[in-house]
């Protein structure tokens, strides 16, 4: 092979960098989602990439639902303190007090639709015109066909039968004012992608994707972590496990397994040896309904 | 961890089997996830199939579902130890050369399907045409269903040439055949054993066999600036770098260069990334590029090689694929162009002829183009563009159409050359 012919990885990363520089060279007001998991971590690592030596120029903004691990939220300070970067936090707990949203009750309450309000809030007031995300194709079907540079109009909606053509590396992002684009950079990546990129360049992830101690209980075939934002049923039986999580959301919401692997290396063995996807492993809402993802996405979800 | 990516983009007729191989694809490269799996032996059974239907794996969004269609461009991932590839899945219906066009832009290699029982249809011509006209690299016909005709190697044949005589009319240089059946996996991933006449590579071998390191131009030296770098720190205070992505050629730190549309020339000081300083940059790479003069240069300039330069002109001559429903491309009309990292606005001077995309008949009393027709046009900029041939650079050679009330991409066009 001809020493200009790119790795995969390298030509990934090449093509993620073109994307945000270019919605960068034409928005006025970029902000980039950051969850604190291993896909947002990717996108902040790119985008510091693709503006070195200068620093990031946007703002970090995370959609808070008050009910992360703790494990989480420290991590995504510790970064955004190294980075230098301005963090945005919209609180869904926030919008639950003021009454703009009404919380889900009941033992599998989730606040994971209600950060859409949160989030269309958010980029209102900041007039936010373009909205960097950590989504891949990969994921699930809903996301197969969306675009990279996805079109959002006022009300914040994704128009899966409306969306624009996207050819070559020509990317459009034209739009009114009070619409604006959702970027997704990292959409050609594959779950593995992320996790040898991860390891090869050493980025640093939350404590919770490696394997620790917690009390769980078992509810629809999932671990969940027990906390003061969920509780166990009557009958789901409270244990202490060697578990990790295989993503990064709500406690509410995502599952754990049993899993011994505690170093990046052992993780990726680990991924790579499981036949399961991400989402069926761990989302609990997308478990509701098929096209649960869908429906979330055309109301202007992540 | 240094596999390849390779792009491809499959069509087929209605019915031909193409969800059916992509989904025999995946599933016999072990790709398919447990629970997805599951998820298709559910569907299998309540829509009463005998078997596990593969091609429920690539089904997308409920809708489609309803309809029992797959309506627009939707991406897969599988892999090898040596390639990663990305598959731009579009579907075969008359009207979504629209879909095909997107799918095929950025494809180093084509599938097409053809059931063997039916032969070359229209559409297979059409979407030869289009993988053709859109520059892909490589097409592989695959010939299926080969199950339905007792696995003859004659049908094959009959097949096999009918497609050659029709291909003289295309610029395709790389072109291959293979028989296979989607449905039971022969020649998919595995040998089949029912052609034993049958000596050449398996889909999948193929896959990962064709040459695509030359599919990018490495000779002329093209890097539209995307971006000036100039940070605002104490550290780097006196740095002045042009991001942007390599669109051509091999540049070196030293390399004289000149910047377009000014005309300065100046070397190359260093190539620069956040993982240190480069030896070299080719496409499709993104970098930074530092300059030994201080010139003035913003998004949208062209940095090539003083005695190998892009066209610079107003006037273009290109093909078009007109991708609106609610429009068609009028002479007299204005839009917004984007190629390479610039913006201009356009006006459509004349329609020179439209191409029937099944006979190839160009229709030279036309006056408009519709949804998914295609026609060569001569545009209007009113800043020149900087560009090359299409079928020299995919990256200097297109652009796309923006409607300026809707914002819209309308149009993708391919430059043939300067306005005559
Ligand atoms: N006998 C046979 N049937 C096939 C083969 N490939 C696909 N089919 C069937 O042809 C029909 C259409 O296949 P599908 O993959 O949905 O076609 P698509 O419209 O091109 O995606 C389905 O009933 C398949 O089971 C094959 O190789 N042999």
């Amino acid at each position: 092979m001809p020493s200009y012919q790119l790795s995969h990885i390298h030509a990934l990363e090449a093509e993620s960098i073109h994307i945000i520089r270019e919605a960068v060279a034409e928005s006025e007001r970029p902000v980039l989602l950051f969850s604190g998991g291993k896909d947002s971590a990717l996108v902040l690592r790119l985008a510091v990439k693709a503006f070195w030596p200068a620093r990031v120029p946007f703002p970090i903004m995370h959609v808070d639902t008050g009910h992360n691990f703790p494990e989480v939220i420290e991590f995504r300070d510790r970064t955004i303190a190294e980075l230098e970067a301005h963090l945005i936090v919209a609180s869904v707990e926030e919008a639950i007090e003021q009454g703009r949203v009404v919380e889900e009750t009941g033992p599998r309450a989730s606040r994971n639709r209600l950060q859409t309000e949160s989030l269309l809030t958010a980029i209102d007031a900041h007039r936010f015109d373009v909205v960097f995300g950590g989504a891949r194709r990969d994921e699930e079907k809903a996301r197969a066909k969306e675009r990279i540079f996805s079109f959002r109009d006022e009300f914040g909606q994704w128009d899966p039968k409306n969306q624009r053509p996207e050819l070559w590396n020509i990317y459009n992002g034209r739009h009114r004012v009070g619409e604006h684009m959702r970027v997704f950079p990292i959409s050609n990546w594959t779950e593995m992608d992320v996790w040898h990129y991860i390891e090869a360049e050493g980025i640093e992830l939350p404590s919770v994707y490696f394997s620790h101690q917690r009390k769980v209980f078992e509810r629809d075939g999932m671990l969940m972590a027990e906390s003061p934002f969920l509780q166990p049923m009557i009958g789901e039986e409270v244990f202490e496990a060697t578990i990790r999580f295989r993503t990064v959301g709500d406690m509410t919401s995502t599952g754990a397994f049993e899993s011994g692997a505690a170093t990046l290396r052992e993780v990726i063995d680990e991924v790579s040896a499981t036949r399961i996807t991400e989402r069926g492993a761990s989302r609990a809402d997308d478990k509701r309904s098929e096209a649960a993802m869908e429906d979330r996405k055309k109301e202007g979800y992540f | 961890m240094s596999a390849e990516l390779v792009r491809l983009a499959t069509t087929g007729s209605v019915d031909d089997g193409k969800s059916t191989l992509i989904g025999r694809l995946l599933y016999d490269s072990k790709q398919i996830f447990q629970d997805q799996l599951e998820e298709v032996e559910d569907a299998s059974k309540r829509l009463g199939t005998d078997y596990v239907d593969l091609a429920l794996l690539t089904d997308g969004l409920r809708a489609e579902r309803e309809q029992g269609i797959t309506i627009d461009v939707a991406y897969r991932y599988f892999d090898t130890p040596r390639r990663k590839f990305i598959l731009a899945d579009t579907p075969g219906h008359i009207q979504y050369t629209r879909n095909m066009v997107t799918g095929s832009s950025t494809a180093n290699i084509a599938l097409i399907l053809v059931d063997v029982r039916k032969g070359v249809l229209e559409q297979t011509k059409r979407h030869s045409f289009l993988a053709s006209l859109l520059g892909v690299p490589h097409l592989v016909l695959c010939v299926n269903k080969m199950d339905l005709v007792d696995w003859s190697e004659e049908r094959f044949d009959q097949v096999v040439q009918e497609f050659r005589e029709f291909a003289t009319r295309l610029d395709v240089h790389d072109l291959r055949f293979l028989p296979v059946s989607a449905l039971l996996g022969d020649n998919v991933v595995h040998r089949s054993e029912n052609m034993s006449w049958y000596h050449g590579p398996t889909v999948l071998e193929l896959l990962e066999e064709i040459h695509v390191a030359s599919d990018e131009n490495m000779i002329d030296v093209r890097f539209p600036v995307q971006y000036v770098v100039r940070p605002h720190r104490l550290e780097y205070q006196d740095f002045r770098g042009y991001a942007g992505t390599v669109a051509g050629g091999l540049m070196r730190p030293g390399d004289e260069v000149m910047v377009l549309p000014s005309g300065f020339t100046t070397k190359i000081r260093s190539i620069e990334t956040h993982d240190g300083p480069l030896e070299e940059a080719s496409p499709p790479m993104s970098v930074i590029v530092t300059l030994e003069d201080d010139i003035d240069i913003s998004r949208g300039d062209m940095i090539c090689r003083p005695h190998n330069q892009p066209h610079a002109s107003q006037d273009i001559d290109a093909m078009v694929c007109w991708m609106a429903e609610g429009s068609s491309l009028r002479p007299g009309t204005k839009y917004a162009v984007k190629h390479t990292t610039r913006w201009a606005r356009a006006m459509v001077k004349s329609l020179r002829y439209r191409l029937d995309v099944n006979t190839l008949h160009r229709d030279e009393s036309a006056t408009s183009l519709a949804l998914n027709e295609i026609g060569r046009i001569s545009l209007r900029t009113t800043t020149p563009l900087l560009f090359d041939e299409y079928r020299r650079n995919r990256q200097t050679g297109s652009f796309i159409l923006v409607d300026e009330a809707t914002n819209a991409t309308v149009g993708a066009g391919m430059i043939t050359g300067v306005a005559t």
